[in-house]
């Protein structure tokens, strides 16, 4: 039988949950043995060559980009895993929420204390390769289904690892109190 | 003596004073509710309605409902959980509830909730409201992005003539808890560590004392709320 496929990706997130994957130490050597890597900064495989079993993603959607990708991995995965508060709720990037996306572009390019009379032609990039901001961010599932939620920021290495497990074997998944944290 | 009455819990015969509370009945046969807006010493409200239990078949709050002679109650099961973790997951959306980057942290009863009744996501959308943070008082500062409204420091917080401290301003779901300008200025010592205290989330900070308790440490951190009772 051929290893399970495993796909990640970091959205609007800042890597820590991949760091936290990372974290399992020596057991990465068993998860090398029990999984195939697909598309993933850590294979640096840019685009799906197959479908993949598991996706994992980091980070809520802030552009275009991100629903762009995370909508590549929903159609190329079965299994598809939010993880980290990012992914889950927005996180640290959703605290522009409230804001008014306008008032966030004028702060960052034109008002802010760094750019301030600097940015003599009073232009906001808008050029069409990069991506567009959107209103707001957007936790992973409410752009697609995400199946499962693994909370943390970052979640545990253990909790990663309980849950990685548990998909690849099909046993039932461990949850004592102390792998779930949302801090 | 006064009248003890027969009820139970779930299928568990119980006893209790004739006039006790639902919830106050239960916690003494040491089995677990869990609670929110009622703080111990302070005339209960029902507002919150995670207590909810299924008394006689009808839902109900337990810490503002007596126990009842033969009184059936349902406390933890499935459909009352299940019920009071969409609850947590309703505050959750409610308000801009960030975990990561909260002085309370791992103190937080919300929180805490949330982890006992293994939250992994709310159902609901998030709102992401625009809340201020207040910083005008010497003492506290009051963050309105993770208020729960559950009136716990305005019932509590009395300066010596008996006047709240706290008070709620405004209508709807944009009412918010404000404090009273006069008062919150002379604000002691000792009122201020107990408005910290009795609020259950982290909308009632102390002045340049975040990040306290270091991580491993906190009230939270290896045991579920609600781990003082057997059951």
């Amino acid at each position: 039988m051929s290893k399970p496929v495993l796909a990640t990706a970091t959205l609007a997130g800042c890597f820590g949950c991949h760091m936290s994957l990372l974290d399992i130490d020596e057991k990465i050597l068993d998860l090398i043995e029990l999984v195939e890597f697909n598309k993933s900064p850590l294979t640096d495989i840019k685009n799906f060559t197959k479908k993949c079993d598991i996706g994992l993603i980091e980070g809520g959607c802030c552009n275009s980009e991100n629903v762009h990708v995370l909508k590549d991995f929903r159609k190329n995965c079965n299994i598809l895993v939010s993880f980290g508060e990012c992914a889950i709720m927005g996180g640290l990037p959703a605290f522009r929420n409230p804001i008014p996306i306008k008032e966030c572009l004028e702060e960052a390019y034109l008002n802010g204390p760094s750019v301030k009379g600097n940015n003599k032609s009073g232009i906001i990039p808008n050029d069409e390769e990069i991506p567009m901001m959107l209103d707001k961010v957007y936790p992973c599932h409410e752009i697609v289904k995400i199946d499962y939620f693994l909370p943390g920021c970052p979640p545990s290495a253990e909790l990663i690892w309980n849950a990685l497990t548990a998909l690849i074997t099909g046993n039932e998944m461990e949850l004592p109190y102390e792998v779930i944290k949302f801090d | 003596m006064a009248d003890i009455i027969n009820f139970t819990i779930d299928g568990k015969e119980c006893v209790a004073e004739k006039g006790t509370l639902i919830l106050q009945a239960v916690q003494e046969n040491d089995i677990y509710i869990p609670t929110l807006c009622n703080y111990k010493g302070v005339k209960p409200q029902g507002s919150c309605r995670i207590c909810t239990v299924r008394a006689n078949d009808r839902l109900t709050t337990a810490c503002t409902t007596p126990v009842g002679d033969g009184m059936e109650i349902e406390n933890d099961t499935s459909e009352i959980n299940d019920f009071r973790k969409s609850v947590i997951e309703l505050l959750f959306v409610e308000g801009n509830h960030f975990c990561p980057a909260c002085e309370m942290s791992g103190e937080c009863e919300l929180q805490a909730l949330a982890y006992r009744f293994q939250m992994m996501v709310p159902r609901f959308t998030y709102q992401f409201p625009k809340r201020e943070i207040d910083a005008r008082h010497p003492k506290i500062l009051k963050d309105q992005n993770r208020c729960i409204r559950c009136k716990r420091c305005i019932r509590t917080i009395k300066d010596e003539k008996g006047r709240s401290v706290f008070a709620f301003f405004g209508r709807g779901k944009n009412i918010e808890v404000n404090v009273d300008p006069v008062l919150g200025s002379k604000l002691t010592d000792k009122l201020a560590a107990k408005a910290v205290e009795v609020c259950p989330v982290g909308s009632i900070l102390p002045r340049e004392k975040g990040f306290r308790t270091p991580i491993g440490q906190r009230k939270f951190d290896h045991e579920p709320i609600g781990s003082e009772y057997k059951h």
